[in-house]
Order: structure tokens, then C-alpha cells, then sequence
């Protein structure tokens, strides 16, 4: 039982083999050690996430509450000086920040109220049975592969005034060359597409996932009471793959609450910060870092995450409490 | 949009006795499916070919773009067929760019993320699926809860915190922060409840092996094709990861997203060395995905909510 020795040594998680072997004081540290491995181990198996998460996520999170309440500069980030809720009250009179509110809305309704319909229709097709499949179910996916630094360049190039190819495709229908970047609906509509573009058949496979597990038994029910094709899909395809809705639904929400990059590289440099000329696609990620990196008042930028965090707490009490509101009848 | 990382089973219910499975399952990840059965017909072919196109596209004009120079990319109609210079822009993105060192950055930021983020992930979920602790299921909601927080908003105080230790504008200040994953835990976790058998744990303990060699013994072999899935799509995640590698690093040590911006933020643009840069940040993960496509695949569906 020389091990049993050793592993004692090792500390708890090593702890010594099964009692059933060896005798005397040997076994009954051996049991120890068992009991020990038993209750020890699996804190210590769970304990890696959760103190990087502690450290570098939750703890983040509650002193970029701390932060908020003091007036702290980029360049001397050891000075902290203690300014209460100004910085709250600033920011609830800045209109930027109501504009860039207004712009992460709208934004995010038009990339992801179109991107999790075409997702859900785009799901039907791959779920039929046919040749190629594997195919199609990765080219959907080779949007998800391009990063976003990739996706927004190719876009932003897509969208070029002067020389851009969707342009050019308007132009042959007799629709003007579009200044895409100028206005604020066209430069939202544009951003939006790369959201969509990039996140449409990553949603389609979770949707696909979904609708396989749906029993064949609740089609041919259907069938034989003689729903058509698209009844069927209103009425089993889509409420068996409810609760796979619902949480794409919340993570495009946390996405679309944090988009930052699709907006900044469409403004190309020094517009893409402070979200065009007018901050007509300033969303509240680039405020953020326009308040802390830009204007260099670090106390400022925790203010806007906060008010992210907030939006996002609001945006799912409300979700729950429309849930709880509307019965539900299936 | 790093948050969207990841899919997980959100429905299961967390129980006392959810992680002892009711039968066993097969070890592979994708079940065929029960649903519907139609054969598809012409449109629905026609469709999924525009689908294709449209997915594809992009990328095929980045590739363009990158083969012909500045001024035929600025010309309408725009091109549509590869030009002659497709190497001297890539060998250009890759020098003068910095996209050199921007995908040797990204490789050591991804793989290491990725290997950590797989081995944390493996034994969490091991012990969240298959071991016996008290407050076993206030953890697991808790690390459901966690997936609720964006990263993005800790920014600040991260940025602080990195400043005093000294490592903007260093790898690990990318690193550490993303060297665990709740997804990752949740999708270990899911998996070897339904891989795992508890018999082959407790024939192992029966046997006298300790905690720490069951995982190496038992539970590794059984959860590496899980394992190798979580790894590509984390990878995946943090080569494309925005906010924070932009915020925490600078041109001198870029990872690719950040060499990218910086490519097209230049007082002179030059239109097809930026799309050089961008298929050079791409190739690693578009040849990833042309290999293990079907494994990438198979596993976004396997951890995918089953309504």
C-alpha cells in the first residue's frame, strides 16, 4: 500500500484505492482517503470554471458597478475619484445615449427578426430527406466560420457607393447608386444583413436538431386529419421546436444588446467609433468604447455597461412577463 | 456576437436524477431523424442551391477581389472572375499588413483556449454528470445563469485589471478571461450523461481507482469525439472574437480581427489588399470546416435544444 502513501501526499484529489485491499491502520487510511476522493474530488473537477469565472467575469461585473460611481481616466487608472451618480445623470441626459439606445433596438429587431425566420424556413428545407445534405448543412455553416472582421469588410466593400456590387445590381434596375453609409436606415439595413448573414444557418441547424426529434407519429396524426403541408408545419413542426425558439431567441438578444464590430468596421476608421457622422449606427457597444478608449473617462463607459446590463435584465422581465400574460394553448 | 457561442440543451431539466440516464445511448452524436421523412422536390432543391450561393458568395468575391488589384476592384461592373495577382496579395496582406503575426497570434490565442477550455469543461461536466456532491444542482444552475452575463460588459475593470498586471497588449490578457466556458461545461455535461455509463464508473471504483483516474481512464476515452467537436467550435469562437482582443490589444501584437479593422481603418485604402487580409484570416477556418465539416456539424445539432 506504498501508493495509498503517496497519494496522500498528492492531496485529496488523489486519494488512495478502495478499502477492499490491505488491513489494519493502512485500510482505515485508505477508507479515509476513499471518502475524501469521493467528497472532495468533484468540487475540485468543478472548481477551474468556476474561479476563472469569478475572476474574470463576475467580479469584473460587479466593479464595473463600482466604477460607474467614480470619475476614473484612462491615462491615470489608479485615480478614482468618487462622484456618486453623476455619471448616471450625465448619461440620462446625453442624448447620444438614447440615440445609440434607439440604435441597438432597431438594429437588433431588423437583423433578428428576419434572420430566425429565414433560419426556421431555411430548417424545413434541410429537413427534407435528399441528396447533397451533408453539403448543404456546411455551406449554411461557412458563414458562421468568417469572423466578423472578415464578414463586415466584404460587406462594407458590397456596399461601396461608388463601385459597390449591390449598387451596381440597383443601378441595372433603375435604382440610384444609394449612399448606404450615410443614411441612417440604409447604414442599419446594411449592418444588419451581416448579422444575418453569418448567423442565419448556424440558427437553421439548432432548428434542424430541433424538428428531428419531433416523433413521426404527431405528422401522421396530423396528416390523417388532413392538414396540409403547411398546416402541419404551423401546427406541429413549430410548437414541437418551441423551446429551441425561445432560446435562440435570447442568445440573438444578448447579441444583437452587445453588437460592435459589424458597426465598426462598416464605418471604416475614424466614423466607425462614434457610429457615422451622425452616429446614425452608433449602438450602445460603441459608445461604450467611444466613452472609455475615445474620450478616455473609463467612469463613463462602466456607466454605458451597466445600462446594457439593464436593457438586458428589462428586455427579459418583459419577455417573461408577456409568457406569463398570454396562456398558453397547445 | 461572442455570446452566441455554443448551443446547449436549455430545456433538460436539472434534477437530482438527471444525470443518471434512464437507458443507455450510443456514443454517437448525431441520431438520425425522427421527423419528417419527405423526399425533396425541385424547389426545394433551388432554394437550398440559392442558399448555398448566397452563404458562399462573400467569400468567393473576397477571394476575387484579392486576386485582381486596387483598380479593377474599383471598377463597376465589379469583377467577377478571379484576376492574375491572388499570391502577391496574400504575400503583401502578410507582410506589410501584419497578418503574419496576427495568425500566428490567433493560433496560440485560439489553441490554447480551445485546449483549456476542453479539458475545464470535460472534468466539470464529468463531475456535474456522473459524481455524487451536495449543491450539485445549484452549481449546474449557476453555471446556466452565467451564460446569461455578456462578457462584454466587464470590460472596464478587465481593462484595469490587465493594465495593472502589466499585460495590454499581451496574449494572455486575450487569454485568461476565456480559458473556461459555461456552454462548454453544459455540453460536456449533457453529453456524458447520455454516453457515460454509470456502471463502467463504478466498476472503476469498484476497482480502486480515484477520482482523477477514472476521468483519465473512463471518462476520456468515452467523451473524446465531444471533445474534439468542443474544441472546433471553440477554436472558432475565439480566432473570431472581437470586443475585447480589440479594446485590450494594439497593432504592434494584433490577433486577426484586430490586424483586420486596422487593414481597412489605413488613410490609403487599398481595396484588394484588404480582401487579401480577410481570406488570409479566414483560410484556417474555412480549411477546418471543408475537413471536419460533417463533425462540426453533427455536433452544433447534438447539443441543439431537442424541443
Amino acid at each position: 500500500m506504498v501508493t495509498s502513501t503517496t497519494n496522500a501526499l498528492a492531496g485529496e484529489e488523489r486519494a488512495g484505492p478502495s478499502p477492499a485491499t490491505g488491513g489494519g491502520p493502512v485500510r482505515r487510511r485508505g477508507a479515509l482517503l476513499h471518502r475524501l476522493d469521493l467528497k472532495g474530488a468533484p468540487y475540485a473537477f468543478v472548481a477551474p470554471f468556476f474561479v476563472v469565472f469569478a475572476a474574470f467575469s463576475f467580479y469584473p461585473l460587479v466593479y464595473t458597478a463600482w466604477i460607474s460611481l467614480n470619475r476614473v481616466e484612462l491615462a491615470t487608472l489608479d485615480v478614482m475619484e468618487w462622484v456618486a451618480w453623476d455619471n448616471y445623470v450625465a448619461l440620462v441626459n446625453d442624448s447620444r445615449f438614447w440615440n445609440a439606445l434607439q440604435n441597438t433596438f432597431t438594429i437588433g429587431v431588423i437583423s433578428t427578426v428576419p434572420q430566425l425566420l429565414m433560419a426556421l424556413g431555411l430548417a424545413h428545407l434541410l429537413n427534407y430527406r435528399m441528396r447533397a445534405s451533408l453539403f448543404f448543412r456546411v455551406a449554411s455553416l461557412v458563414p458562421y466560420a468568417t469572423s466578423v472582421g472578415a464578414a463586415a469588410l466584404v460587406f462594407t466593400m458590397l456596399y461601396e457607393r461608388d463601385f459597390g456590387m449591390i449598387n451596381w445590381m440597383l443601378g441595372a434596375v433603375g435604382v440610384g447608386p444609394l449612399d448606404w453609409e450615410a443614411g441612417r436606415w440604409s447604414a442599419q439595413t446594411a449592418i444588419s444583413t451581416i448579422v444575418i448573414w453569418r448567423w442565419t444557418g448556424y440558427n437553421a441547424l439548432l432548428y434542424l436538431a430541433a424538428m428531428q426529434a419531433i416523433p413521426a407519429e404527431r405528422y401522421e396524426a396530423a396528416s390523417l386529419d388532413g392538414a396540409s403541408r403547411w398546416k402541419q408545419f404551423t401546427q406541429v413542426t413549430v410548437p414541437g421546436i418551441r423551446s429551441t425558439i425561445v432560446f435562440t431567441i435570447v442568445l440573438s438578444t444578448i447579441g444583437a444588446t452587445q453588437l460592435f464590430g459589424e458597426p465598426l468596421i462598416f464605418g471604416q476608421g475614424p466614423n466607425g467609433v462614434t457610429g457615422g457622422a451622425d452616429n446614425q449606427y452608433q449602438t450602445l457597444g460603441l459608445l461604450l468604447y467611444e466613452e472609455g478608449w475615445k474620450n478616455y473617462q473609463m467612469g463613463r463607459a462602466a456607466t454605458v455597461a451597466w445600462a446594457m446590463f439593464l436593457l438586458l435584465v428589462v428586455v427579459f422581465a418583459a419577455q417573461r412577463l408577456l409568457r406569463r400574460l398570454r396562456p398558453r394553448t397547445s | 456576437m461572442t455570446v452566441n457561442s455554443l448551443p446547449v440543451r436549455a430545456d433538460l431539466p436539472v434534477r437530482a436524477d438527471a444525470g443518471i440516464p434512464r437507458r443507455r445511448r450510443g456514443r454517437r452524436l448525431l441520431r438520425p431523424g425522427a421527423g419528417r421523412q419527405h423526399h425533396a422536390g425541385p424547389l426545394a432543391y433551388v432554394l437550398l442551391a440559392v442558399m448555398a450561393i448566397v452563404s458562399v458568395f462573400p467569400l468567393y468575391w473576397t477571394m476575387v477581389a484579392a486576386s485582381t488589384d486596387n483598380t479593377r476592384v474599383s471598377q463597376t461592373p465589379p469583377p467577377f472572375l478571379p484576376g492574375p495577382n491572388l499570391f502577391r496579395n496574400l504575400a503583401r496582406a502578410w507582410d506589410e499588413a501584419a497578418m503574419g503575426k496576427a495568425m500566428l497570434n490567433s493560433l496560440i490565442v485560439a489553441g490554447v483556449i480551445a485546449l483549456s477550455t476542453v479539458l475545464f469543461a470535460t472534468l466539470a461536466g464529468f463531475a456535474f454528470a456522473k459524481l455524487r456532491f451536495r449543491g450539485r444542482n445549484a452549481l449546474l444552475m449557476l453555471v446556466i445563469g452565467t451564460m446569461m452575463v455578456p462578457p462584454q460588459l466587464g470590460v472596464v475593470p478587465l481593462f484595469i485589471m490587465m493594465s495593472d498586471l502589466g499585460l495590454t497588449q499581451e496574449l494572455p490578457a486575450v487569454i485568461f478571461p476565456t480559458l473556461v466556458s459555461a456552454v462548454g461545461v453544459f455540453f460536456m455535461r449533457q453529453y456524458l450523461s447520455e454516453a457515460l455509463p454509470d456502471e463502467l464508473v463504478e466498476a472503476a471504483r469498484v476497482d480502486g481507482a480515484h477520482s482523477l483516474r477514472i476521468f483519465w481512464s473512463v471518462v476520456l476515452p468515452v467523451a473524446r469525439p465531444a471533445m474534439a467537436v468542443l474544441f472546433m467550435i471553440t477554436f472558432v469562437h475565439a480566432w473570431n472574437d472581437f470586443f475585447w482582443p480589440f479594446v485590450v490589444l494594439d497593432m504592434t501584437n494584433p490577433t486577426v480581427p484586430v490586424a483586420l479593422t486596422q487593414l481597412s481603418a489605413g488613410y490609403v485604402r487599398d481595396q484588394s489588399l484588404i480582401m487579401a487580409g480577410a481570406l488570409l484570416g479566414t483560410l484556417p477556418l474555412l480549411a477546418m470546416f471543408v475537413v471536419f465539416g460533417r463533425q462540426i456539424v453533427s455536433g452544433i445539432m447534438a447539443g441543439a435544444v431537442k424541443g
